[in-house]
């Protein structure tokens, strides 16, 4: 998930059907080219799926189904700051639980409940860091033995960090 | 011209490995020492990651949890020639740690550049491949077979067997796919081979192609290994550029191509025939099985599905030799795994040892014991759809039949460790609401199940502990495990009871055996 571009792509010019054509290649699955939109767009816009389904030969349903389905697809822009904070077994038995209630006092926000105010707190299954738990993305950076005073530190500065560029 | 090493691997850069090199550099080059940053993979000691090592004639010298603003004192000390500081390891590849593992698969891991084709060939690689060139593919199916090599992902099916059947098949175009959707909470071997040497997939690959006269191979990673999706992506095209891939294989008359598809957050998109639909641009729903895969898989088409291990292990077992990996291991369980030291716990990483190893050993010997300091409590072996071992069964042999006798699964050797506060009824919770959000709905003892599942465990914890609700609990359980079409519905339960047979004082039941048995 980490690598979606966040907000500060610059909106995506031209027609839906323009911006469908721009990521359809040769061969490519429906994923890829709903990666391919999201990884621009920061998500997937409802305009595009109607052209999308046209060109890839699909029904609407289907190319909505496989949006829906995959938790990495997003049909909303993300929020200027999304923290992603590893629920799994691993993160378990280092406090992550404990780490997920301080995250939500610090911020303001509830866990998957999409955007508020500037922050979406997202849960994640696994992010490959199982020996050095927790771990978390913010912005799609990757952080490890995550301590609630390291959360804040980072958090912080991914916020500062996004106002600036909203001054770009 | 001195050499210091900064891994890349996702683990050292999720500690700051990045900016530790550029600090290096940085320092080097005010101090006038010429030096060459190189960036390796990680030697899987991840708990002293970023762990920075500089060439001297003694060896390579390690120094352990390196911090960027360490780096100024580390000069002081004389880092360029290995000199003492308190982060100062010693010589890496006689650490016990290190020493005492059989790296077989991973055996460049951390020594070498991940990117560096010569790196590659100096330290062993293309050795399998050029073997498996000028064997008969027969052959070649029989070798694997007679290694022993099963399915590292969990199910540990004999890979040989999965071959000889792709081989045997007729069809217009087959296909070699890597299972590289390593989604399991405790596991990051595939990840460590995707980021830290690439190759020796790639060159896994290209072998079961050969073998199985398919010719072209899809990585399926998952998205949340960005890293690893950068890394093959890369390795692929230099890989290419060297003739490795392409239209002739080193210069013979086979060809194989090799892409990466990138997943897209779905658990259940590591169990094959969901991966498959994925692949194919659909949602991750399963398919019933047979047909299997290895008749009518990708596109229905004959298909070698493997996971990363299993695949990154071929070039090894072909450079020398099934009957070298074959004498490593125990009863049927043939060779090595690389187990993955995961949760709570002081020196966590990859320990790649023959089978028949005990958790024991894992936990103490290479673990250290726990990260909290308070005793260990619990081990989840296999994955979150693996049983929870109490400290009775850390004595039983890492093999594959011991394992399954007493109702555990060894799968792909991830191994979490909880320490004495867990609370192993709120673990079988999550393991139900985990399903319950990871489902892909297609079979009601799975979709339905998982949620019922979750409020059963949330009554009885809630102290409604009747003999009613434990018994609905493990009815549940039984349809699940007897009715699931894949093993996401089918051995949730195996967490579960195993939480509750061996930890019920966690669930507010008394530990009576009156209890356990169904």
């Amino acid at each position: 998930m980490v690598q979606m571009p966040h907000k500060h792509q610059n909106q995506p010019t031209g027609t839906p059907d323009e911006r469908v054509a721009r990521h359809l290649k040769k061969g490519a699955s429906l994923l890829a080219v709903l990666h391919a939109i999201q990884d621009e767009a920061g998500y997937i816009p409802a305009d595009l799926i109607a052209p999308l389904a046209q060109a890839m030969s699909l029904s609407r349903a289907e190319v909505h189904g496989v949006i829906t389905y995959y938790h990495h697809f997003r049909s909303e822009p993300p929020a200027r700051v999304t923290v992603q904070l590893c629920r799994a077994e691993a993160c378990r038995s280092m406090g992550t639980e404990t780490l997920a209630a301080h995250i939500e006092g610090h911020t303001g926000c509830k866990f998957d409940s999409g955007h508020q105010v500037d922050t979406e707190l997202e849960t994640v299954y696994c992010l490959g860091q199982c020996a050095l738990s927790p771990a978390m993305t913010i912005n799609g950076e990757l952080h490890a033995r995550v301590t609630p005073q390291k959360f804040e530190r980072l958090y912080e500065a991914a916020r500062v960090h996004a106002s600036a560029e909203d001054l770009v | 011209m001195t050499r210091i090493y900064v891994p890349c691997d996702s683990s050292a850069l999720a500690l700051g490995a990045d900016r530790v090199a550029l600090a290096v550099a940085a320092e080097a080059q005010k101090r006038g020492i010429e030096v060459e940053v190189v960036r390796n993979g990680s030697r899987g000691m991840l708990w002293l990651e970023p762990l920075v090592e500089v060439e001297t004639a003694e060896g390579r010298i390690g120094y352990s949890n390196v911090d960027d603003d360490d780096v100024a004192a580390l000069f002081d000390a004389d880092l360029a020639n290995g000199g003492a500081h308190e982060k100062r390891l010693g010589v890496v590849d006689t650490l016990p740690w290190l020493a005492k593992q059989q790296r077989l698969t991973f055996a460049r891991i951390g020594i070498t550049d991940p990117l560096s084709t010569d790196d590659y060939v100096k330290h062993g690689g293309l050795e399998g491949l050029r073997k498996a060139l000028e064997t008969d593919g027969d052959a070649a199916c029989e070798a694997l077979l007679e290694s022993g090599l099963r399915g590292r992902g969990g199910a540990a099916f004999p890979a040989g067997i999965k071959w000889r059947t792709v081989r045997a098949a007729l069809a217009p175009q087959k296909y070699i796919v890597c299972n590289a959707d390593e989604g399991d909470s405790g596991t990051f071997s595939d990840r460590l081979v995707m980021e830290s040497d690439p190759y020796m997939l790639i060159e896994g690959m290209i072998i079961a192609g050969i073998v199985t006269r398919a010719t072209k191979g899809y990585i399926y990673v998952r998205s949340e290994y960005p890293h690893a999706i950068a890394t093959l992506n890369r390795a692929i095209d230099k890989a290419r550029d060297a003739g490795w891939l392409g239209a002739s294989v080193l210069g013979s008359d086979k060809a194989f191509e090799l892409e990466v598809a990138k997943g897209a957050g779905s658990y259940v998109c590591g169990e094959e025939t969901a991966l498959l639909e994925s692949l194919e641009g659909k949602r991750g729903v399963v398919r019933a099985k047979p047909p299997v895969p290895a008749l009518v898989g990708l596109f229905g088409q004959p298909t070698v599905i493997n996971n990363v291990i299993t695949l990154a292990t071929v070039p090894i077992i072909f450079a020398k030799g099934a009957a070298f990996y074959r004498d490593f291991g125990m009863g049927r369980s043939r060779g090595t795994l690389p187990f993955q030291i995961a949760g709570n716990v002081k020196q966590g990483g990859l320990v790649e040892l023959a089978f028949g190893v005990t958790l024991r050993e894992l936990i103490y010997e290479y673990g250290g014991g726990t990260a909290s300091g308070r005793p260990a409590r619990a081990a989840q072996v296999g994955g979150p759809l693996g049983t929870y071992l109490p400290e009775s069964q850390w004595d039983i042999p890492m093999d594959y039949e011991a394992y399954a006798a007493v109702g555990a699964v060894v799968g792909h050797g991830g191994i979490v460790i909880h320490d004495d506060t867990s609370n192993l009824a709120d673990l079988a919770q999550y393991a139900m609401h985990f399903c319950a959000v990871e489902s892909c709905g297609k079979c009601t003892p799975c979709r339905i199940g998982s949620t019922r599942g979750v409020e059963v465990i949330a009554k009885i914890r809630a102290g409604d502990t009747s003999p009613k609700q434990v018994t609905l609990l493990r009815d549940l359980c039984d349809t699940m495990v007897s009715g699931s079409l894949c093993a996401m519905g089918g051995m949730t339960p195996y967490p579960v009871l195993s939480a509750l047979d061996h930890f019920p004082e966690d669930f507010g039941l008394s530990k009576k055996p009156s209890q356990k048995a169904a």
